[in-house]
């Protein structure tokens, strides 16, 4: 029963935000808890935003990776409180967010650039490609960026 | 139209949840109405991010009354729908879509902030999402109201105009006694716009009654027809 527990939990940590493939649904912190109730594998996540459109797409994705691995009864869960916020997301994902271009959360402003670490960078505009992220650009090679807001 | 109405029995809290959904989805879609024909792609970008947040409070709101959401969304006549005048209103020109966007979020912001500490627990849950969310709106709207009001003479005229227009619809935005607290909230950003408010007096009324312009039925038309003609179209 521990085992299927923990196996399943590996399963969903696993899945990947279809928006930014480089981090699981574990590293950006909506992945709030794995259960057993019953045969049935509980899956609970928490929005990013209110309106993030990923949502729906996670919750397939969830149900059919824990198909793949052999669990029938699959539910996902999304709770809004306590509220999501980017102090979830791990040193882990944060480093890969890096690698991939885009500047983590950071309450430093303002962020880092990703490209070539350069701390001279302005804000183009609070909204960016998604939801979570606004549009920047370094001052030093001159590259715009994504930034995840701080939230 | 082939599918009726659905017929709604308002508790007073489902009352409130449609009121506050109501004034989310709409502004919501008035929002997305510029995607394609924004001023810049950046601009694009920002109000249908902010229509996202917007109708994304309006499904919890929904889902937390119990009833189906897409009922509530696509299956009420305009005299069940209980939102502000002020946000069916169409989007005119971009001063006037900002001018709203900034008198309309500056309420909301301050009710979504009081709301965090609701006794009502889905109410409460949304509110810390929205808080976040509509903090990043008015400051949005802030910034873009300051460039037009100080901007050119043309776009002074057309941020005054659209004060003037709108003003008259803001009496519904809060309740009476939130009143002070938004004249306070929004009126430092417009005298750093250099734009002038109009005094308080006789302000339109009814929405939050059912009795709203000929402009939501519209809205709605355009919105509803898909859902209205198919019933239960999946793609």
């Amino acid at each position: 029963m521990k085992a299927r527990l923990a196996e399943a939990r590996a399963v969903a940590a696993g899945v990947e935000d279809p928006e930014i493939p480089v981090l699981t649904i574990e590293d950006l912190g909506i992945l709030r808890d794995v259960r057993l109730d019953g045969d049935t594998v509980e899956v609970v996540v928490t929005p990013t935003y209110s309106g993030c459109p990923a949502m729906n797409v996670i919750a397939w994705e969830i149900e059919a990776a824990l198909h793949r691995a052999g669990f029938a009864s699959v539910r996902v869960r999304s709770v809004l409180s306590p509220a999501w916020t980017t102090d979830w997301m791990s040193e882990d994902g944060k480093r890969k967010l890096r690698a991939y271009g885009i500047a983590p959360p950071d309450r430093s402003a303002p962020p880092a650039c990703p490209q070539c670490g350069s701390r001279s960078t302005e804000l183009i505009s609070p909204f960016g490609s998604t939801s979570c992220k606004a549009l920047h650009r370094c001052l030093s090679c001159r590259e715009p960026f994504d930034a995840f807001k701080c939230h | 139209m082939a599918t009726t109405s659905i017929a709604l029995d308002e508790s007073p809290r489902i009352r409130t949840l449609l009121t506050l959904a109501d004034d989310a989805l709409i502004l919501g879609h008035r929002l997305s109405e510029w995607t394609g024909h924004a001023p810049t792609l950046e601009e694009e970008l920002a109000l249908a991010n902010i229509a996202l947040d917007l109708i994304g409070q309006a499904r919890a709101l929904y889902q937390a009354t119990g009833i189906d959401e897409d009922a509530l969304a696509y299956l009420r006549d305009p005299h069940q729908f209980r939102n502000a005048l002020a946000v069916e209103l169409p989007n005119g020109d971009f001063a006037f879509t900002i001018v709203r966007l900034f008198l309309v979020s500056a309420a909301s912001d301050a009710f979504w902030r009081g709301a965090v500490g609701a006794d009502d627990p889905d109410i409460a849950a949304i509110a810390g999402k929205a808080e976040k969310e509509t903090a990043y709106h008015v400051r949005h709207a802030a910034d873009w109201l300051v460039r037009l009001g100080d901007g050119t003479a043309e776009s002074h005229r057309r941020a005054q105009s659209a004060l003037d227009a709108l003003w008259p619809y803001t009496g519904e935005l809060t309740a009476s006694a939130d009143r002070p607290a938004w004249l306070h909230a929004v009126g430092p950003v417009l005298q750093r716009a250099t734009l002038t408010p109009p005094a308080d007096g006789w302000m339109q009324s009814g929405g939050r009654q059912g009795r709203h312009t000929e402009h939501l039925g519209h809205l709605l038309a355009e919105m509803q027809v898909l859902p209205r003609t198919y019933p239960g179209a999946t793609w």
